[in-house]
């Protein structure tokens, strides 16, 4: 059985399209649903296993990024969407998605608190919206999302990233292993803040976290924008390097192993 | 009439303000600001405000701030103030009354939604940003950051020193709500009057009781003696929004009058007589391997992308808005480009946006003024370049379109009046419910429902207002602000819903003229309309008849829904957040009806509306003119002369725009803005938009104002060599090709500018047509002149140079042979294609040397050209190409340092390889502009295979790539990649 993806869209979210592609490439159902939709009907959440929050620029980062549009699910849906969140289903949210995640506490849920708004994801350090492609290192044993995957050369593109939090929310956070991707530089070193490695100045050089059973994933880069080889920078260079030695380019992207963890989780 | 009521007034306002407590990143960027701009300035502490004015309780409103503060890093403070200490001055910056204020539409909706109620129209929230600046700063200095910071022709500043803070604790509540003193009817505008008060009412509008006038109607003498004779002929006077109605409607903004007249014995005139002539040969020419599916005569051209898609291409200016308010007018720009492509056909998606800026020159703060009195200063050029960059970043990024194709253009000339360039790339299917995606037509008994954002006074006059040159007269109500998640949520509704369940018959954008124009327009599908304008939502009561019909407010889109459909169609839009109304009927009465409280105030032939504009007939000259030729030494440091190149702004790198352009948004980005690990800007883009197939679409330009200084038909010429070119490059395909013209000239009643014209557009016949390259759609802006004063009050007039902007869109069967500009291993061998001759007139390298501009403007020899192009594509297909760059402003070894930095290579060169004819220097062999050259890398091992494809072509192997980056040209220059990167990085590097 082909577990089934709904991907929010509306008010703004703008990914909606490729994330759906990704997770029926990688062997879900995925349906895009708007929100209003899902507002007339909240039971319809019961006949997914997956939820994504995808990027945006839902109600234009008006009031804060992922702040509105957050608002209206609580003001909504709050309760199907906690029932949601701490049933064995899985939750993704990318960029404005993981805005949305922190602002609705579903990520990082310390103590399973669920609901508990922790983390914030700030303007950017620079003060300037960023589009690049960047490297991150997986650091969490928990998150199903990115088992098998070490490293990843991803971009990203946001003006609210720099993710904060209080100096015990972080302890904890690490502490629980729910750190699911850091940035890092080029030979995967820690970026130690340092721009353009680390894009935006989060903490810690954190890139995503995940709650505390590793089914909930909220990260800044898009994995979804690396779906096929050509996607990726400097791809042109990799392919002269691989027609050199009389191979040719590979068709898929590295950003489709999340997705394909996801299905995974559920079909094997 | 404005008034600004200061509140509180009638309901109890509150106030909500917002602090960072960490990482206030606002206030940082905000406080080195100031610095960097020498204001005695130690900290500036950036608060949000939110006005609520609405009844609430205590613990209502304790709920609304709570719900705009973020817990983690945020604190609120209800009706007091959240800091009263630490600062000399408090300066407010908030929006003018009926400025479109976004996160207060967002903020009112969440409120809403948090209580389930609805807000009166009498009740509003505002937001306004409140900065405390600390520091030994005189009031002087605190207005002036307030002038720095703000925008007055759309926002209020207020400044407290912190005594006067301390008195009146805290700032004021300001509610910015419009208030217009009823005038719901339409006036009677008497045409029998003398010639000169009829030529004033033309000039500059109809004059009010008060003796103020509208603003201008743009109408000529030709054209008021035409109304006059129809108004005589219906046996009474016109009415301001018939009069109004027609400005538009023929305006040159919107019938291209300059274009379509006859000129000199031309019948057909430049449109017809040039550029759809050239694009009919094209077709006829091509026959089966016709890819041109709907051409000039919808909101964007459309080519065949594959069996099922067609994509789309679409290219406007904004320059007037972008002068007056830089953000406004690139961000209404690029979101009213978007309407251009989901009014293509049923509704296509934007998948990929382009701009390009052509301002002054960024240093130049030298002051020119609208005014005689010099009281209204132009912008700057930093600021309006600013201020549009900006606009495009908000526009794009909060749209979700990928921005990965742009340019910069600077020239002295673009002082008074920038070009602002805004494109968008559709895509639609070929069949929607069965029928051709591009025909559509409003059927008699259809409704006219328009969707989208309310109307208000802005952008009243867009249309006329860009036909006349910018000058005191210029309106600020053609100012607009634009709202891109209004549009966002429109788009979404139409393209991905409402249009594939067939629910409506016809759609265009409300762009320029506003519902005059879209509805007038689809009227003509079917033969008449009646509007009852008592229905159009306002963004506030009372507003003129006439503006109503005429106002440019934002992201509206007219639609012809059949009365069947109506209910589901509301239905639809109302789940959405979309905002649609029924305004009326189209019929076939062959008349333009408009109605309000039941009376008519509109009521004209289709016919005299459409086509009653009497054609003008123009008569040109042209004396090409013969320019001393420079006559400098060749300079001795031909490298430092290069290391001054690579900081031409025309030359040097933009990544800093490139990096805030969201461009793999859509997932389908192949070959970005920058390349390499050296991240150079590059001339093409490759987009693969469809998920499941590898095809993919090209996208470039050309443009060379400053040719135009010597000759506007080789102006033309390069321009569109070097777009394809360009396009050719990163792999495009010279078979599967369409391109654009932008035409953005000045003083076109001028018969020389005329002439200049002219030529041009034979050019854009005689090219187009030799590379069989249709023109799909296009676009001109004939008065891009400011007349104003010097800072000496001595009257001044700036005209930009006649500039063509040609685009190129091509599709690629394989997105995986696309080329980089990059150099990719050392030791690859650095090939030119093309012969070099001395053509260096009016280029960069002459216009750096600062003397005269010299005639030798480079020509295109497309015979030449189109064997080359044709060999170069066969390279790319058989995978002989590492790297490619065509050469444009600074000719060779500007782009030979392009692609080192990019590659991160050194190369050695020898420049005497090169093929040349007639050269006689150095610098002209390195510097010369000559068209149809490509600068190529390849594998060694693949020397033979490459140099048999090119034997038909001039080419030469003049060098290696290295691993030292070294970058040496034998005998000239000699640096390294370092310091070459430095130099073209070092123009835009703390912007």
């Amino acid at each position: 059985m082909k577990p089934k993806a709904l991907i929010i869209t509306g008010y703004g979210i703008n990914c909606e399209e490729e994330t759906a592609q990704v997770f029926d490439s990688q062997g879900a159902e995925a349906k895009i649903m708007h929100l209003g939709d899902i507002i007339k009907n909240p039971a319809c959440l019961n006949d997914f296993q997956i939820l994504a929050f995808p990027g945006g620029f839902s109600y234009g980062d008006d009031t804060g990024s992922g702040n509105a549009i957050a608002n209206k699910i609580k003001n909504n849906i709050n309760d199907e969407l906690l029932r949601f969140a701490q049933e064995d289903k899985l939750i993704i949210g990318i960029c404005n998605g993981f805005q949305m995640l922190a602002n609705l506490g579903l990520v990082p849920a310390i103590n399973n608190a669920y609901g508990e708004r922790r983390v914030a994801l700030m303007h950017n350090a620079q003060a300037r919206y960023e589009c690049r492609w960047i490297h991150v290192k997986t650091s969490s044993d928990k998150c199903i999302w990115t088992r098998n995957i070490d490293s990843l050369h991803i971009p990203i593109a946001h003006g609210e990233g720099n993710f904060y939090t209080d100096e015990e929310t972080l302890k904890q956070i690490e502490a629980n292993d729910q750190i699911a991707f850091r940035y890092t530089k080029e030979d995967g070193s820690p970026a130690n803040g340092e721009f353009p490695h680390n894009p935006n100045g989060s903490l810690q050089d954190v890139a995503a976290i995940c709650d505390p059973s590793g089914r909930i994933l909220g990260m800044m880069p898009h994995p979804e924008r690396f779906h096929c080889a050509t996607n990726e920078c400097g791809w042109t260079l990799k392919r002269q390097k691989l027609l050199r030695e009389g191979k040719d380019l590979q068709q898929e992207g590295d950003g489709l192993k999340l997705f394909k963890n996801a299905v995974t989780y559920f079909t094997s | 009439m404005l008034n600004y009521p200061r509140a509180p007034i009638l309901i109890m306002a509150h106030r909500i303000e917002i602090i960072t407590e960490v990482n206030d990143t606002k206030s940082q960027v905000l406080t080195e600001r100031l610095k960097r701009e020498n204001f005695p300035v130690q900290s500036a502490k950036v608060i949000e405000v939110y006005t609520i004015n609405k009844d609430f309780t205590d613990p209502q409103l304790k709920k609304i701030a709570e719900i705009f503060t973020n817990p983690v890093i945020q604190k609120f403070a209800i009706d007091s103030p959240i800091q009263s200490e630490n600062f000399s001055f408090a300066l407010e910056i908030g929006f003018l009354p009926g400025v479109t204020d976004n996160i207060a539409t967002t903020a009112r909706e969440s409120i809403e939604d948090l209580f389930k109620t609805k807000f009166t129209e009498e009740e509003s929230v505002h937001t306004s940003t409140l900065i405390f600046l600390d520091g030994k700063i005189t009031e002087d200095q605190a207005k002036e950051i307030g002038n720095a910071l703000a925008n007055k022709l759309i926002q209020r500043i207020h400044i407290k020193s912190a005594r006067q803070f301390e008195t009146d604790k805290g700032m004021d509540i300001v509610v910015p709500k419009v208030h217009l003193t009823a005038h719901q009817k339409a006036d009677e505008v008497n045409l029998n009057i003398s010639e000169e008060e009829l030529l004033k009412l033309g000039k500059e509008g109809i004059l009010d009781e008060d003796g103020t006038r509208r603003g201008p109607l743009a109408l000529d003498k030709e054209s008021l003696d035409t109304i006059k004779k129809y108004y005589e002929k219906e046996g009474r006077n016109p009415t301001d929004i018939e009069l109004e109605s027609l400005a538009q409607t023929w305006s040159e903004h919107c019938k291209h009058t300059i274009f379509a007249a006859k000129i000199d014995d031309n019948e057909e005139g430049l449109y017809k007589g040039f550029i759809k002539k050239a694009t009919q040969g094209i077709r006829k020419q091509k026959g089966q391997d016709d890819f041109c599916v709907s051409v000039f005569k919808d909101n964007s051209g459309g080519i065949v992308f594959d069996e099922n898609w067609i994509v789309t291409d679409k290219a406007e200016t904004h320059n007037s808005p972008s002068a007056l308010d830089p953000f406004g007018g690139a961000i209404t720009g690029i979101v009213g480009v978007n309407r251009d492509t989901i009014g293509f056909g049923k509704g296509a998606k934007p998948v990929i946006n382009k701009y390009g800026f052509c301002v002054g020159n960024p240093q130049d703060e030298e002051a020119i003024y609208r005014d005689k009195a010099l009281t209204n200063r132009a912008l700057s050029p930093k600021r309006i370049l600013q201020g549009v960059i900006g606009g495009v970043n908000s526009g794009g990024n909060q749209s979700g379109i990928p921005t990965p194709q742009g340019f910069l253009y600077f020239n002295d000339r673009y002082k008074g009046k920038p070009l602002i360039f805004v494109g968008t790339v559709g895509l639609i299917p070929r069949t929607l419910n069965g029928k051709d995606s591009c025909e559509k037509q409003a059927k008699k008994g259809d409704r006219v429902i328009m969707v989208g954002g309310r109307v208000g006074q802005d952008g009243i006059h867009g249309a006329t207002f860009s036909s006349e040159a910018l000058s005191q007269g210029s309106p600020a109500t053609a100012v607009q602000i634009g709202d891109p998640i209004t549009q966002k949520k429109l788009s979404d509704a139409i393209i991905k819903e409402a249009r594939d369940r067939n629910l409506y018959n016809s759609i265009t954008d409300n762009g320029a003229g506003g519902l005059s124009c879209s509805v007038a327009e689809m009227a003509k599908e079917c033969g008449g309309c009646l509007v009852n304008l008592d229905q159009v939502p306002l963004k506030y009561p009372n507003l003129d008849p006439w503006k109503i019909w005429i106002s440019e407010s934002q992201e509206r889109m007219t639609l012809a829904v059949p009365p069947e459909k109506v209910t589901e169609f509301m239905e639809l839009m109302e789940s959405r957040g979309v905002e649609a109304t029924d305004i009326g009927e189209f019929n076939d009465s062959g008349r333009c009806v408009v109605e309000l409280k039941g009376e008519k105030i509109m009521d004209m032939e289709m016919n005299f509306l459409h086509d009653g504009l009497p054609r003008k007939e123009l008569k040109t000259t042209y004396t090409r003119p013969n320019n001393p030729e420079p006559n400098f030494a060749e300079p001795k440091d031909l490298t430092e002369t290069l290391h001054r190149m690579m900081e031409r702004p025309n030359l040097s790198s933009f990544a800093f725009i490139s990096r805030q352009y969201d461009h793999n948004v859509q997932g389908g980005e192949t070959i970005g803005p920058l390349q390499g690990k050296g991240e150079v800007n590059g001339e093409a883009s490759v987009t693969k938009p469809l998920f499941s197939s590898n095809k993919g679409v090209v996208c470039s330009q050309g443009l060379y104002p400053t040719y135009s200084d010597i000759d506007t038909y080789h102006m033309a010429a390069c321009s569109i060599d070097t777009a394809i070119r360009n396009n050719i490059a990163a792999g495009g395909n010279l078979d599967h090709m369409s391109l654009m013209d932008n035409f953005c000239w000045c003083s076109s009643n001028d018969e020389e500018r005329l002439g200049q014209l002219k030529a041009a557009a034979q050019a854009c016949y005689d090219y187009a047509t030799a590379y069989g390259t249709p023109y799909i759609s296009g676009k001109d802006s004939m008065f891009n002149d400011f007349s104003g004063f010097d800072k000496g009050g001595k009257p001044t007039k700036i005209s930009v140079p006649p500039t063509l902007l040609i685009s190129s869109l091509s599709v690629m069967p394989n997105v995986h042979k696309a080329i980089s500009l990059d150099a990719k291993f050392p030791g690859d061998l650095i090939y030119v294609i093309g012969e070099t001759y001395p053509e260096l007139g009016a280029g960069e390298y002459y216009n750096m040397m600062g003397e005269e501009i010299g005639n030798s403007v480079p020509k295109v020899n497309t015979e030449m050209a189109i064997k080359t192009y044709r060999a170069m594509m066969q390279a790319i297909d058989l995978s002989l190409i590492a790297s490619a760059i065509s050469p444009t402003y600074g000719g060779l070894a500007p782009a030979l340092a392009k692609k080192a930095i990019a590659g991160q290579l050194g190369m050695k060169i020898d420049p005497s390889a090169i093929i040349q004819k007639e050269v006689s220097r150095q610098d002209h062999l390195l510097f010369s502009e000559t068209q149809s050259r490509f600068i190529v890398t390849i594998a060694a091992d693949q020397k033979g295979r490459f140099e048999s494809t090119f034997r038909n072509v001039p080419f030469a192997q003049i060098g290696e790539t290295t691993e030292e980056p070294n970058f040496e040209i034998k005998g000239l220059i000699k640096t390294t990649v370092q310091n070459l990167s430095e130099h073209y990085k070092k123009t835009f590097k703390n912007w």
